[in-house]
């Protein structure tokens, strides 16, 4: 049964593992920043881990539940309360009829998850749950939470009990400086070599414009570009290309001064030249930082991208076993 | 009276100004009502107004103007 928002935090939007497939139309892939702390969330409440979830911002929002309900909070360090009482992130916990959840101030990361059993029962939009905001699609009317939204959950197993939780070491938030690993891409060759260096030399920091279309850093040393005849519709910057591709997890550099990072919301092609992506198993990381944090590009091969991958996939493993009874 | 403390509700950018152009919020020595806005929080491409939980007057601003702040980070004092 329902969910009462009595207000909506930051950005509160529905999220699960998102809608792959039709990107190649310019529909994002959307779902959590986060997905191994989405997933996370969802086992600890006994949910399916791909279960809608609602991913929360900076700023946690307030809901009152109208029946019992087993919640957990996994991801950014933003500290649950049940009536004013404090409860664990990474565990499940219960919240009675007439209860209300809200959180104290955010202490680490960015993005928490907020797992409900019986999941987030809004109607699937191509195949998923995810709220794409900018296109309206998915979620709770295509947008995020609002003042006096009523949201409905599905139906709960039996066998959900609170008291689970993940150990610590397998909670993952980024370090200091976060550290980024990213693969050189089909247009590292447009940049001097004096910049392929700064690039994963410097130190950047998050711009105030992060977030779920693309993560924006600042504060590295600018892009020179390989002198070159601009190609017909690649216009007369140097950062601009004839439009392309752009993959989850790109880095664009417009104008060569302040990378973003395409994230799961983002547009599928334009004309900024790329300087590389981040790798797959780094992702959630980007989820998780906050304005003004220092981070690192890391330059990897496909290899150890690969082998990243894996790791994560252990990982999650990991943490599927942790929770089991 | 103790002091209280006006705390920032989110990490981003701190602005005493609703506008460049336009005098800041609050000044030292002002009064300040439950639910006045103190300033600004910048983040995600959006502002937060930072409304104040408690009455009296500004007795000090902790943070200067467009200095990064931290969730739950005193902003500033009022006595």
């Amino acid at each position: 049964m329902p969910v009462k928002v009595i207000s909506p935090g930051l950005a509160t939007s529905v999220q699960d593992l998102g809608r792959p497939g039709y990107y190649h139309l310019g529909i994002p892939i959307s779902g959590g920043m986060d997905r191994l702390a989405l997933r996370s969330a969802n086992l600890l409440v006994g949910n399916a881990e791909g279960a809608a979830a609602l991913e929360t911002v900076f700023l946690g929002p307030e809901l009152e539940f109208t029946e019992d309900a087993i919640v957990a909070v996994a991801g950014a360090e933003l500290p649950p309360l049940v009536d004013g009482e404090p409860r664990e992130t990474w565990a499940s916990f219960k919240v009675k009829a007439g209860q209300r959840l809200s959180f104290n101030y955010l202490e680490a990361g960015a993005r928490a998850y907020i797992a409900v059993s019986g999941g987030i029962d809004v109607p699937p939009a191509l195949g998923s749950r995810s709220t794409y905001a900018l296109g309206a699609l998915g979620g709770l009317e295509g947008r995020n939470l609002q003042v006096g939204d009523v949201v409905a959950l599905g139906e709960s197993g039996n066998s959900v009990r609170e008291g689970r939780s993940v150990p610590g070491h397998l909670r993952r938030l980024p370090g200091t400086p976060a550290e980024l690993r990213a693969i050189p891409g089909l247009y590292w060759h447009r940049i001097t070599e004096e910049s392929k260096a700064s690039f994963f030399d410097d130190t950047w920091k998050v711009a105030s414009e992060a977030d779920r279309i693309g993560y924006r850093f600042q504060k590295g040393r600018s892009l020179n570009f390989n002198e070159r005849t601009q190609p017909f519709g690649a216009g007369s910057d140097p950062s601009n290309i004839v439009d392309s591709c752009y993959p989850y997890g790109s880095i664009q550099v417009p104008g060569g001064t302040e990378p973003i990072v395409l994230h799961r919301d983002a547009v599928s092609g334009g004309g900024y030249f790329m300087v590389g992506t981040v790798i797959s198993a780094d992702m959630d990381l980007i989820g998780q930082l906050q304005p003004n944090m220092d981070t690192k590009f890391v330059e990897v091969d496909l290899e150890t991208a690969l082998a990243a991958r894996r790791e994560r996939r252990n990982h999650l493993e990991r943490i599927r076993e942790s929770v089991k009874e | 009276m103790s002091n209280q403390q006006i705390r920032s509700p989110l990490p981003g950018t701190f602005y005493r100004r609703p506008a460049p152009d336009k005098p800041p919020f609050k000044e030292e020595g002002d009064d300040v009502a439950v639910g006045d806005t103190v300033g600004l929080i910048e983040v995600m491409k959006t502002f937060h107004e930072v409304k104040s939980d408690c009455a009296g007057s500004v007795s000090k601003f902790l943070v200067g103007n467009e200095d990064a702040v931290m969730a739950g980070q005193p902003l500033a004092e009022i006595a």
